[in-house]
C-alpha cells in the first residue's frame, strides 16, 4: 500500500485536498482567496463607512501597522506561529474527515503544561528544558485530541460537539489551576497559581532555562521573534511530508475519502481516527507551548481566546494544505497585529472578525464571486464532510 | 434553629429551580432552532451567532425605543409592553434572518453546513461587537407577567415563586415546545419537514418544494435562536455585552442530540443541564467550599459522557449535513 502514496499533480474533485502543484501554480485556485479576500475587505470598508470613519485612513493603518514597520513585522510573524500550528490542527483532522473544533482547548493544555514544565522542573540545562517543556506541551495537547477521537471511534460521539466541550473544559481546569482561592482562605488556590500576584491569576513564570532562544532582537520593538515561528515552518513541511509521503498519511487522506473503502481495504479507521486527532491535538499542544514559553513566559487565563475559532478560518482559506496554512497564518497574523493600529483611527477591532467571516464565507462559497466577478472559477472548499452526526 | 436550617433549605431549593427555569429558557430555544433545522437536513452549528444576533437587534430596539423623546412622549412607542414587544419581534425578526442567510449558503450555494454555520458564528460575534456601544442605555428589561400573588405566610405562597415572577418569554418557550412537537408529529408541515430531513429524494419525487420548505424552516430555526438570544439581552442579563451568549448556542445543540431531535426530549435535556448549572451557584450559598472552576466542569463532562452513551440510541434524521439537488436542475 505504501508504493501507492505518491499524489503529485492534481487530484480533481476532491474535497479539502489540494496538491502543492495547483496551490503553487499561481493557477485559478489561487483565484479564489485572492477574490475573497478583496471582497470581504471592501465590505469591511462599507461597514467602516456606516461607522462615519475613513476606510481608507483605517486600511492603511492596518497594513502599517502589520508589515511596515519592524515592529509590526516581527508582532505579525509571532501571531503568525500559534494560527500556522493550530490551523494545521484544523487542516489535519479536516484530511480525515473529522473537524476538530477543539484546538483551542488542546492549545490551552499545552500553555498550561509548559508553564508548569517550564516553572517546575530544575537544574536542566537550557536545550534539554525547552526540549522537555515543549514535548510535554505537546503530548498534553495531543492527549486532549485523543480523547474526543476515542469516543467518536468508539462511540460515535461527534467529534465537534465533544471537542466543544472538551474546550470548555480544558478552559475551566487551566481557570482552576491558576486561581487564587477564596480570600478567607476557606478554598485553597489552584496548584500552578502565582501567589506573588494579586491583580491577574496566572501561574509562576517559568525560569529562564525555559524560554524559547530570540531569533531576531529588532531593535524599538516590544517583543523579539523567538524560534518557534521556525518551528512552526518547520512544522508545516513534516506535516506536507506525512500526508503525502506516508502511510499514515495515505491513510488519513483515503479515511477522509471514503471511510468504507478504507475499512474494506483494510484500513484500522479506529486507530488512524485516534492517531488523526492526537496528532492534531498535538500541533495545536505544540501553539500553545511556543505561546507560554516563547511569548508571555507564564500562563494566565484567556491568554489565547479565540485562536481556536481563527484557526478554523486559516485552514479552510488554504484549502487545508500544510504549506498554504503558512500563508493564510501570516494574514491572519497581520489583521491581528494590524488592529491596534486600526483602533487609532476610530475602528473598533470585531472589523477584521467580519472581514474573516467574509472571507470563509467567499471561500466556501465561490458561486458567490463567480456571481459577483462573472467569471468561472476553479473550486476549492465546496461540499460537505465525509461523516454526518451520529 | 431546625426550622431556619429547614427555611434555608426551602429557600435553596426554590432559587435553585428558578435558576434551573432561568439557565434552561435560552437552551430550550436554541435546541428548537437546532431540531427545525437538522429535521430539515440542515446542520445548525451557527445557533450561537443566531442567539447572539437576536439578543443583539432586542437590545438596540429597546435602547432605540428608550430615548427620552419617546419615553416621555405620549405616542404609543411610549408604552412599556409596546417597547419590549418590538424589542423582542426585532430579535426573532434578524434571528430568523440570520437563519435565512445559514439556508442561502446551504442551499443555493451548497456550502458545507458546519462551514456556513462556523460563519454565521464569527459574523455574529463580529457585527455585533463591531455596532455595540457600551454607553447604550434602555429603559428596563421584560418585567414579570405575573407577579406572585400569595402571601408570604400563605403555604402557596413558596409554589407561586416558581410558577409566576417569570416574563412572558419563559411561557412561551414551553409554549413553543408544546406547539412545536404537536406541528411536527400532527400536521402536514411536520410531515413534509421530517420527509426532507430523512430522504428529501422522496418527498421531491412527492411533490414536495424541498427549497422552499428549507428556507421557511431554517427562518423558523432562527427566529426561535433570536427568541433566546433576545431573553438573554432584554430578561435575563437586561443588557447586551459582546460574546454574551458565551457558547450556550453549542450547548443547545448538544441538547438536540440528546433529546433524540425531539422538542420534549431537547427541554428535558436543557432543564438537566440548566440544573447542573444552577447546582454549581447553589453549592456555595449552601456553604460547600469547593473552587468553583470544578464544579461549572460537571455540565460538560456530564454532557460528554451522555453524549458517549447515548449516541448509540438517538438516530439523526437520515440526510442531515448533506446539501440536496432537486431533480432536473
Amino acid at each position: 500500500m505504501a508504493t501507492v502514496t505518491d499524489t503529485s499533480g492534481p487530484t480533481s474533485g476532491r474535497n479539502w485536498d489540494i496538491s502543492p502543484s495547483t496551490i503553487l501554480g499561481f493557477g485559478q485556485t489561487l483565484l479564489t482567496p485572492i477574490l475573497a479576500i478583496f471582497t470581504a475587505l471592501v465590505a469591511g470598508a462599507i461597514l467602516i463607512l456606516l461607522a462615519g470613519r475613513d476606510p481608507v485612513a483605517a486600511y492603511t493603518a492596518l497594513v502599517e501597522g502589520a508589515l511596515l514597520s519592524p515592529r509590526g513585522l516581527t508582532g505579525t510573524l509571532i501571531k503568525t506561529t500559534p494560527l500556522l500550528l493550530s490551523g494545521m490542527a484544523l487542516g489535519v483532522a479536516f484530511k480525515a474527515g473529522l473537524f476538530n473544533i477543539g484546538a483551542q482547548g488542546q492549545l490551552i493544555m499545552g500553555s498550561v503544561v509548559a508553564a508548569w514544565a517550564g516553572a517546575a522542573i530544575t537544574g536542566l540545562p537550557a536545550w534539554a528544558h525547552i526540549l522537555v517543556a515543549m514535548s510535554l506541551a505537546t503530548l498534553a495537547g495531543s492527549i486532549w485530541g485523543a480523547i474526543p477521537g476515542a469516543l467518536k471511534a468508539y462511540t460515535d460521539a461527534h467529534e465537534v460537539i465533544t471537542t466543544i466541550m472538551f474546550n470548555f473544559i480544558a478552559s475551566r481546569i487551566a481557570e482552576w489551576l491558576i486561581s487564587l482561592g477564596s480570600a478567607d482562605g476557606a478554598i485553597p488556590p489552584g496548584p500552578l497559581a502565582d501567589e506573588n500576584t494579586t491583580a491577574i491569576s496566572r501561574t509562576k513564570p517559568i525560569l529562564e532555562s525555559a524560554a524559547l532562544p530570540k531569533a531576531f532582537i529588532t531593535p524599538g520593538s516590544v517583543e523579539d521573534l523567538h524560534i518557534g515561528f521556525f518551528i512552526a515552518i518547520a512544522m508545516a513541511f513534516l506535516v506536507l511530508i506525512i500526508l503525502n509521503r506516508t502511510t499514515f498519511g495515505f491513510e488519513i487522506r483515503m479515511v477522509g475519502l471514503n471511510p468504507n473503502a478504507a475499512r474494506y481495504a483494510g484500513v484500522n479507521v479506529k486507530g488512524i481516527t485516534i492517531s488523526t486527532m492526537a496528532l492534531a491535538g498535538a500541533l495545536a499542544g505544540m501553539a500553545g507551548g511556543i505561546q507560554t514559553l516563547g511569548v508571555n513566559g507564564y500562563y494566565e487565563a484567556n491568554q489565547s481566546l479565540g485562536l481556536g475559532f481563527d484557526s478554523i478560518t486559516v485552514s479552510l482559506l488554504a484549502g487545508n494544505h500544510p504549506i498554504g496554512t503558512i500563508f493564510s497564518a501570516f494574514l491572519f497574523g497581520a489583521m491581528d497585529e494590524g488592529t491596534r493600529g486600526m483602533q487609532l483611527t476610530g475602528v473598533a477591532k470585531e472589523l477584521i472578525l467580519v472581514i474573516q467571516a467574509l472571507t470563509l464565507m467567499f471561500v466556501a462559497a465561490p458561486g458567490i464571486i463567480r456571481y459577483i466577478y462573472r467569471i468561472k472559477l476553479k473550486t476549492i472548499g465546496e461540499g460537505t464532510f465525509g461523516s454526518s452526526w451520529g | 434553629m431546625d426550622v431556619l436550617e429547614n427555611l434555608l433549605r426551602t429557600t435553596v431549593i426554590i432559587a435553585t429551580i428558578n435558576a434551573t427555569i432561568r439557565s434552561a429558557v435560552p437552551l430550550i430555544l436554541g435546541a428548537i432552532s437546532g431540531i427545525l433545522s437538522e429535521r430539515s437536513s440542515i446542520v445548525n452549528i451557527g445557533i450561537e451567532g443566531m442567539m447572539l444576533f437576536g439578543a443583539f437587534a432586542g437590545y438596540m430596539t429597546n435602547v432605540a425605543l428608550s430615548a427620552d423623546h419617546i419615553v416621555n412622549g405620549d405616542t404609543i412607542l411610549a408604552i412599556t409592553d409596546v417597547r419590549l414587544g418590538l424589542s423582542v419581534a426585532a430579535g426573532v425578526l434578524v434571528g430568523g434572518l440570520a437563519g435565512l442567510f445559514h439556508a442561502v449558503l446551504c442551499v443555493q450555494y451548497k456550502v458545507d453546513h458546519i462551514i456556513s454555520g462556523t460563519v454565521v458564528n464569527i459574523l455574529g460575534l463580529g457585527i455585533t461587537g463591531y455596532f455595540y456601544d457600551s454607553q447604550a442605555q434602555t429603559a428596563g428589561k421584560i418585567p414579570p407577567l405575573i407577579s406572585n400573588p400569595w402571601h408570604s405566610d400563605d403555604p402557596l405562597y413558596n409554589l407561586g415563586r416558581i410558577v409566576f415572577d417569570k416574563s412572558l418569554i419563559t411561557y412561551l418557550t414551553f409554549f413553543v415546545v408544546i406547539t412545536t412537537t404537536f406541528a411536527l408529529f400532527r400536521t402536514v408541515w411536520g410531515l413534509r419537514t421530517r420527509a426532507i430531513g430523512e430522504n428529501p429524494r422522496a418527498a421531491d419525487t412527492l411533490g414536495i418544494n424541498v427549497y422552499r420548505l428549507q428556507y421557511f424552516n431554517l427562518f423558523m430555526s432562527g427566529a426561535m435562536a433570536g427568541l433566546g438570544g433576545a431573553y438573554l439581552s432584554l430578561d435575563d442579563v437586561g443588557i447586551f455585552e459582546r460574546n454574551m451568549v458565551a457558547g450556550r448556542g453549542f450547548i443547545a445543540l448538544a441538547v438536540v442530540i440528546f433529546g433524540n431531535w425531539h422538542p420534549v426530549g431537547a427541554m428535558l435535556g436543557a432543564l438537566l443541564f440548566g440544573f447542573l448549572s444552577a447546582l454549581q451557584s447553589q453549592l456555595q450559598f449552601a456553604g460547600i467550599n469547593a473552587p468553583h472552576q470544578i464544579v461549572s466542569l460537571v455540565p460538560y463532562v456530564v454532557t460528554v459522557v451522555v453524549l458517549a452513551g447515548f449516541v448509540g440510541r438517538s438516530r439523526p434524521p437520515a440526510h442531515v449535513g448533506q446539501s440536496y439537488e432537486v431533480e432536473g436542475t
